[in-house]
């Protein structure tokens, strides 16, 4: 791991020598997001999601732990428990609102993210399974959310539960009695408020240690950078501290600032006005819909109406939504071009943008009613979608002719300039 | 000694041909995989419905009060049912579909009790994800099929609570019930 001209850990503290010996965290810590970690010098921003998730998912624990001291997840109550933080529990609002809209906030981070690598082509080799790591971390962050989702037993929590178990019994044999399992009931009730606690509690801390896996597979090779060329020498990088930890820290203050600004003026911005309604089995709200970021999913979920050939339209539709995210797990081998960085891949970079216009569409639509024109409207982006991945990305990868790649980093940053290169630090 | 203690040469095994230290290897790695395997099964099957949830109570209606035409929510299993009496050009509509052309194919008839083929009781259950259709309140969207309409994703029911279009798969559930009187039916 690392480049041989990475700064070495020299303890001067006596303590820290002793410590070093002994447990050496301080080294692995200065190695890892310290001075001993060079990192490309040419990174931009959009390099800086990474750890703006990361922040993000501290802030939902700490957040989350202290909602848990004063929820209760008893179908009965849960409700007035959520209203009791809200008005009675010192600061109880500010906890639940920044819970609430940070996981919002994180996945907005994570999308941006994501798509930082679509168009970098970060998924490339060597890089593969930090991005498979990364759509399992998604994957993980999806039921996390849903789960949490369903803990103010609202009327929107109770029918995403519905719905979202519903889901699985679209499965042929054992779709219906694995909902029941899932569900513990035959609809949702307090054994399905219980667990989905008790899971709510347990995956962040799943996804913190799928967290440091995706850190430490990103590390063997280090991150990529904007030019995709890879790093050749030691004027190509800057150790990470204190270079990156400043600008980290810049961008993380002005996510802070989003977050607080939503939190403090428009906190229910996101949020459905029916979810403050108690749980009523009896009724569903005239308009289901999920939280906005799992809506382009959704919207591939309703856009399979009919029968096809002999999958039922509802088997159909869950296939297609649940493949729309697997379908990333392929990634690296569908797109099969050497270049990484789309800025070097004229024709690529165009695709990019129509399916991030595609996704768009998606996720319009799958915030809209299930009426036509977006059913159609819906179908078309759909497919457009997976011919995106299953056929577009092969065959560009095939006949594309990229643009040349400038010979390193340093040359990309300061010109072919023989004097510009730096010399090593005095 | 040494020697002794610690040879393993099969030509020192018993004549079946079997090394010592191999079957204890497979006896205990067996034992300690089926061991480990059934503990699985409660870890799995507590989380199935428990014997309250699975306890069902049945539910008496009296439907003197729904006219014809009128529909009512009762609750069963803690899930809604829907209870409709149905006015005679509904019957007519719905006996006048091509059952074949259904997909779900099921008769009006199937779907009743013989002699009271007005009375279509169903699981207020959308088939797709499990929603509460429209169309037992008063005003309610009824779907182009005249019978219930499902909000969530449009399905549309028709007369006999048949799925007709949308991505539902199937006919919304007839329950199990019974005639107590002319004037009360028995859910479950
Ligand atoms: C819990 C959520 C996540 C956290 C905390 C996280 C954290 C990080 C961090 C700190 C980095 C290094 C800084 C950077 O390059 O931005 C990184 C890199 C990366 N992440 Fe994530 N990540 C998360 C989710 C994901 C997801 C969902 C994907 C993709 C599906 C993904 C794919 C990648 C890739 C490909 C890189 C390497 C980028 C490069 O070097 O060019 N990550 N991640
Ligand atoms: S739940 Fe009724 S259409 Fe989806």
């Amino acid at each position: 791991m690392s480049f041989p001209w990475a700064n070495e850990y020299k303890p001067s503290h006596p303590f820290m020598q002793w410590m070093d010996d002994r447990l050496p965290l301080p080294r692995l810590v200065y190695n890892s997001v310290g001075a001993g970690y060079p990192v490309p010098r040419n990174l931009n921003y959009w390099w800086n999601f990474g750890f703006m998730a990361l922040v993000c998912l501290i802030i939902q624990i700490v957040t989350g732990i202290i909602l848990a001291m004063h929820f209760a997840a008893n179908d009965t109550v849960a409700f007035d428990s959520v209203e009791h933080i809200m008005r009675d529990v010192n600061w109880g609002w500010l906890m639940r609102y920044v819970h609430a809209n940070g996981a919002a906030a994180f996945f907005v981070v994570v999308y941006v993210h994501i798509f930082r690598g679509f168009y970098y082509g970060s998924y490339k080799a060597p890089r593969e399974m930090v991005w498979l790591l990364g759509v399992v971390l998604f994957l993980l962050m999806m039921a996390t959310a849903f789960m949490g989702y369903v803990l103010p037993w609202g009327q929107m929590s109770f029918w995403a539960a519905k719905v979202i178990t519903g889901l699985f019994s679209a499965i042929p044999m054992v779709g219906e009695p694995l909902q029941q399992w899932l569900l513990g009931g035959f609809a949702p009730g307090n054994a399905t408020l219980n667990r989905f606690f008790s899971l709510h509690y347990l995956l962040p801390f799943v996804i913190v240690g799928v967290v440091v896996l995706h850190i430490w597979a990103l590390h063997i090779p280090g991150s990529s950078n904007p030019t995709g060329v890879p790093v050749k020498s030691e004027s190509d990088t800057v150790p990470f501290f204190p270079y990156f930890i400043a600008k980290d820290g810049w961008t993380v203050g002005a996510f802070l600032f989003f977050l607080a600004a939503v939190t403090f003026y428009a906190p229910n911005m996101l949020g459905h006005p029916d979810n403050y309604i108690p749980a009523n089995p009896m009724s569903t709200p005239a308009h289901i819909v999920p939280d906005w970021y799992f809506w382009p999913f959704y919207a591939i979920l309703r856009a399979f109406t009919t029968d096809f050939f002999f999958i039922p339209a509802k088997l159909m539709g869950v296939l297609a939504m649940f493949g729309s995210i697997l379908i990333w797990f392929l990634l690296p081998w569908l797109d099969k071009s050497p270049v990484r960085s789309a800025s070097y891949r004229p024709l690529y970079r165009k695709f990019f943008y129509v399916l991030l216009v595609a996704m768009a569409v998606l996720f319009y639509c799958g915030g809209a009613p299930a009426e036509e024109p977006y059913v159609v409207i819906s179908q078309i982006a759909a497919a457009y979608y997976f011919a995106h991945f299953l056929i577009i990305l092969p065959i560009v990868s095939a006949i594309e002719r990229p643009d040349p790649l400038p010979y390193s980093i340093t040359e990309a940053v300061l010109g072919e300039d023989e004097s510009a290169a730096l010399s090593p630090a005095e | 000694m040494a020697e002794e203690a610690v040879t393993d040469a099969p030509e020192l095994a018993a004549g079946d041909g079997v090394r010592r230290r191999d079957f204890i290897n497979i006896a205990a790695v067996s034992v300690a995989g089926v061991g480990g395997l059934s503990t699985l099964v409660p870890l799995i099957s507590q989380m199935s419905p428990s014997a309250d949830v699975l306890a069902q109570s049945s539910t008496e209606v009296d439907i003197s009060a729904i006219e014809t035409g009128q529909a009512i929510k009762a609750v069963f299993r803690s899930q809604p049912v829907f209870i409709r009496n149905l006015t005679p050009a509904e019957i007519t509509e719905a006996n006048e579909v091509a059952v074949a052309s259904l997909r779900d194919p099921q008769t009006l008839a199937e779907r009743t009790l013989k002699s009271k083929e007005n009375w279509l009781i169903t699981m207020a259950v959308c088939t797709h994800l499990g929603c509460v259709p429209l169309g037992a309140g008063e005003g309610e969207s009824r779907g182009e099929f005249g019978g219930y309409f499902c909000p969530c994703h449009g399905s549309h029911y028709d007369t006999a609570a048949r799925i007709r279009k949308g991505p539902a798969p199937l006919n919304l559930e007839v329950p199990d019930y019974e005639f107590v009187s002319d004037t009360v039916v028995k859910i479950g």
